[in-house]
């Protein structure tokens, strides 16, 4: 019984704590043990991240803290359904998350502890939780990717509205069943209002796009140059330029002017879960996520943008800042099924 | 419980009698293991409530992913009899050149993962979506599961019927299809249930070519809006149509007894005939592994970046994928030993119920069979959550159906007489079992712990969800990469997983029995 012994421990270490408070004359008042925060050096991450990207910074982190992390990884949705099926009973202290849909999903089945907020305060608003359930570590910006053999830049659409126009008919690809393009669609139902977005999915659906089950997908169809253009997250085209050699890829990015619904930036992020609640260990992680170093590795690795002040965001990015949508709220993107419905009601999804 | 309806089968010729209660109750106790998804699925299900369930099932988009899923089912399972059958005649009626070689590369594509087989193809063609490519791709990685129980009945069964056929004015082909076909049908039918039962829970080959079916709908659904209440009503409905396959093929399944087996003439083809009957052998090894192997290999040869191999880690995950299949495929037979041995000899409704409830597992996604795992092992066992036993008992609960088939055919193979003589020679019931009917059916029983070893190693989504913290597969490893575009450094780990699975694959093709009945 693994939560048993982790209690039983926890409250060994609290009584010592207590013991050793009371025993010292300079500190007369003891503190109060449930509520402080207790290391035992150790601690279970879920990781929604891959494991080439998140490894080497966990290194560094159980280097320079001497505590000890046991690593699950797996894709985001997967242990999201997996937390949601632990429930309280979960191993895991710590959930990292690729999107902030699967961070709302848990924190709206209350299994987060709230987060100090000396750690939530460093990240921008805007590009976190509203309620300190959990803070956002990276941002991923939503990009027009386009078959640069077929597409000069100045052809390519500022607006996501253009690819509902009747000349764009086929020519493009989507991933409806994904949670960015979800989060995107959410956003244009925000900014626009219900009855514009219902126009623009119908129009998108008449459009007949070719369907693909995620960005990359979408990504290496434009690349060989199956489609013309397409809507993903930027950071799959630095990955695979940094894979493919940046001189062989055919796929290309543009930006969509700022207010666009199509150039929202959604974050990765992190949560404690509430059994980790009192682990100290747990929050140091968390602490080093939104740390400089961590932050630079990101950048440095994925090409996703850094999201505390005084890390430089990857090269050839446009600055974060030109891309916040002062009237998105990211809390607003939590209405996934309304928009699940809208993509279904079109034969979307 | 009540044992009444119980019979055994009128077929055997001997009178009706009840199977023996320890029997029955050992083989509820195993199909009840693998109605451990089902549970799950109702619970969640009555959570999501009465009204979403119908409103969920009315959905237009919920029908048509059923109705894509029923199509391809049938579609792939269709293709895979005509194929199957044929490559499984052309092996051990004709002589072809290399004629051994043929039987190894009927077997080669099992080792493939589907996932696997259909990222290579996207690799050489890109615009390949929709249900064409998936019937593609889904039948080529199923056929083997049809041609080699079939081409083996037909190496014992005797031709003498065929001859006779033939003196009646028939050709081979017509004295085939009039003498030995209906022998074969138990073999064929088993096949085409696995065939059915995979395309239906398959989901790495229809995501790859984007052809929506209910796996699509269940994965999406977890991973989208994170309702597992919707997801589980989804695999309800995969359950159901799993039900009706598996009543449809008790139906057709037919029995043999197996005569003295005689060696078959080999027919010489005629000169212009060969390259047919080449062409109907290599269809599906090409299909399923040379095509996509070559992409993977051509994608590798592209990656500027190729990393060097982590030798230990590699050696690391093909030891723990070794450890696992083997445990998976010892559990799986113990499972489905009893189940095998009712569903053999005896008939009746509740037999047959135990019996479907063992394949039910084979019919859903690995991502739901793993959750229904977390839900049942945190609930009853919760020491055990996250270590080996559940993963392993995992393995048993999705693939025990494969070794339930063959078992069974196997089991129904020992003539009665044989039984009866055992028992009049004074041994008991369970003795007679040990000494001879498990003994004949060894073969048989081995045949489904390799299918069960091959579907352990090539399997995801279950382990991922229930491998203990740090244990990796080589299918875990190979997601790992893939998911970040490092073909560079995946390919080492999908040659080894596919070299790994051909091992058995090779022992199944049963080029080893046939080199033993030719030096006879």
């Amino acid at each position: 019984m693994n939560r048993a012994r982790t209690t039983s421990l926890v409250a060994l270490a609290a009584s010592a704590a207590v013991v050793l408070a009371g025993c010292t004359a300079t500190a007369p008042e003891a503190p109060d043990a449930s509520t402080e925060p207790v290391s035992d050096g150790e601690f279970t991450l879920y990781s929604g991240r891959d494991e080439a990207l998140i490894q080497p910074l966990i290194d560094l982190f159980e280097e320079q803290s001497g505590i000890s992390v046991d690593v699950r990884y797996g894709n985001t949705a997967e242990l999201g359904a997996l937390l949601l099926e632990e429930g309280d009973r979960t191993p895991a202290q710590v959930f990292l998350s690729q999107d902030a849909g699967a961070l709302g999903a848990l924190a709206n089945a209350d299994l987060f502890a709230e987060l100090p907020a000396d750690i939530t305060e460093r990240v921008p608003q805007g590009f976190t939780s509203t309620d300190g359930s959990w803070v956002g570590v990276t941002g991923r910006a939503r990009v027009i990717v386009y078959d640069s053999e077929k597409l000069t830049e100045d052809e390519v659409p500022s607006s996501v509205d253009a690819f509902a126009e009747p000349e764009w008919k086929g020519r493009f690809g989507i991933a409806p069943t994904n949670a960015s393009f979800q989060a995107f669609v959410t956003a244009y139902r925000v900014l626009k209002g219900e009855e514009a977005a219902d126009k623009w999915v119908a129009a998108i659906a008449e459009n007949q796009p070719q369907i693909f089950e995620n960005n990359r997908a979408v990504l290496a169809a434009v690349d060989d140059g199956v489609i013309e253009a397409g809507l993903i997250n930027h950071y799959y085209w630095f990955q695979q330029a940094a894979e493919a050699g940046a001189d062989n890829m055919r796929a290309q990015l543009s930006y969509p002017e700022a207010g666009d619904p199509g150039s929202i930036v959604n974050v990765t992020g992190a949560g404690l879960l509430a059994s980790g609640a009192d682990d100290a260990d747990a929050l140091e992680f968390i602490d080093f996520l939104v740390s400089s170093e961590a932050q630079q590795h990101f950048v440095d690795e994925t090409y996703e943008y850094p999201l505390i002040e005084g890390v430089e965001a990857p090269e050839g990015l446009p600055a974060l800042d030109s891309l916040l949508n002062p009237e998105l709220d990211l809390a607003d993107l939590e209405s996934l099924e309304v928009t699940q419905d809208l993509l279904a009601k079109y034969g979307l999804i | 419980m009540s044992v009444i309806g119980v019979r055994r089968a009128r077929r055997s010729g001997s009178r009706l009698a009840s199977a023996p209660l320890a029997l029955v109750l050992l083989a509820a106790v195993c199909a009840l293991a693998a109605a451990i998804p089902l549970v799950y699925l109702v619970v969640r299900t009555a959570d999501a409530g009465l009204a979403v369930l119908v409103d969920t099932l009315l959905r237009e988009r919920v029908l048509r992913l059923a109705a894509n899923s029923v199509l391809l089912a049938i579609a792939v399972t269709a293709s895979c009899l005509v194929l199957g059958i044929a490559v499984a005649w052309v092996l051990s009626r004709v002589r072809m050149p290399a004629g051994r070689l043929g039987l190894l590369l009927t077997a080669l594509p099992l080792a493939v993962p589907s996932y696997l087989a259909a990222y290579g193809w996207l690799v050489v063609f890109p615009t390949l979506n929709g249900f064409f490519p998936s019937w593609f791709v889904m039948t080529a990685v199923c056929t083997p599961y049809v041609a080699l129980p079939v081409a083996a009945a037909l190496r014992g069964a005797s031709g003498d019927l065929e001859a006779v056929a033939r003196t009646l004015g028939r050709n081979p082909f017509q004295g085939f299809v009039a003498a030995t076909l209906p022998r074969v049908r138990p073999a064929a039918t088993a096949g085409a249930l696995l065939v059915c039962l995979y395309t239906l829970s398959d989901f790495g080959a229809v995501s790859m070519l984007r052809f929506q079916t209910l796996t699509w709908g269940i994965n999406s659904a977890y991973g989208a809006s994170f309702d597992r209440n919707q997801a589980a009503i989804l695999a309800l409905l995969l359950v159901v149509l799993a039900l009706i396959v598996v009543a449809g093929e008790r139906r057709t399944r037919g029995h043999v007894v197996a005569p003295a087996a005689r060696p078959v003439p080999l027919i010489a083809p005629r000169r212009g005939l060969l390259p047919v009957f080449a062409a109907i052998v290599l269809a599906a090894p090409v299909v399923g592994v040379v095509v996509p192997v070559a992409g993977l290999l051509s994608r590798l040869l592209e990656a500027e970046t190729i990393r060097t191999i982590d030798v230990g880690r590699l050696a690391e995950a093909i030891g723990t994928t070794l450890l696992l299949a083997l445990a998976g495929a010892v559990v799986a037979v113990a499972l489905a030993l009893p189940i095998a041995a009712l569903a053999a000899r005896f008939r009746g409704r509740l037999v047959n119920a135990i019996e479907s409830v063992g394949y039910l597992g084979h019919a859903l996604p690995g991502i739901v069979v793993g959750l229904s795992l977390v839900f049942f092992s945190l609930a009853v066992v919760p020491a055990l959550y996250q270590t080996v036993v559940v993963l392993v008992f995992a393995y048993a609960v999705l693939f025990m159906q494969k070794a339930i088939g063959s078992a069974r055919s196997g089991i129904e193979a020992v003539p009665n007489g044989l039984i009866a003589v055992s028992r009049s020679l004074g041994l008991t019931a369970s003795q007679t079992w040990w000494r001879v009917t498990a003994r004949m059916a060894a073969p048989s029983i081995g045949v489904g712990a390799l299918l069960v070893a091959i579907a352990v190693m090539k399997e995801l989504p279950a382990t991922l969800l229930l491998r203990p913290t740090g244990i990796s597969t080589l299918s875990v490893e190979l997601w790992n990469r893939t998911e970040i575009f490092e073909f560079g450094a995946a390919a080492p780990y999908a040659a080894a997983l596919v070299l790994l699975a051909a091992v058995p694959a090779f022992v199944l093709s049963g080029v080893r029995g046939v080199a033993k009945e030719e030096e006879l």
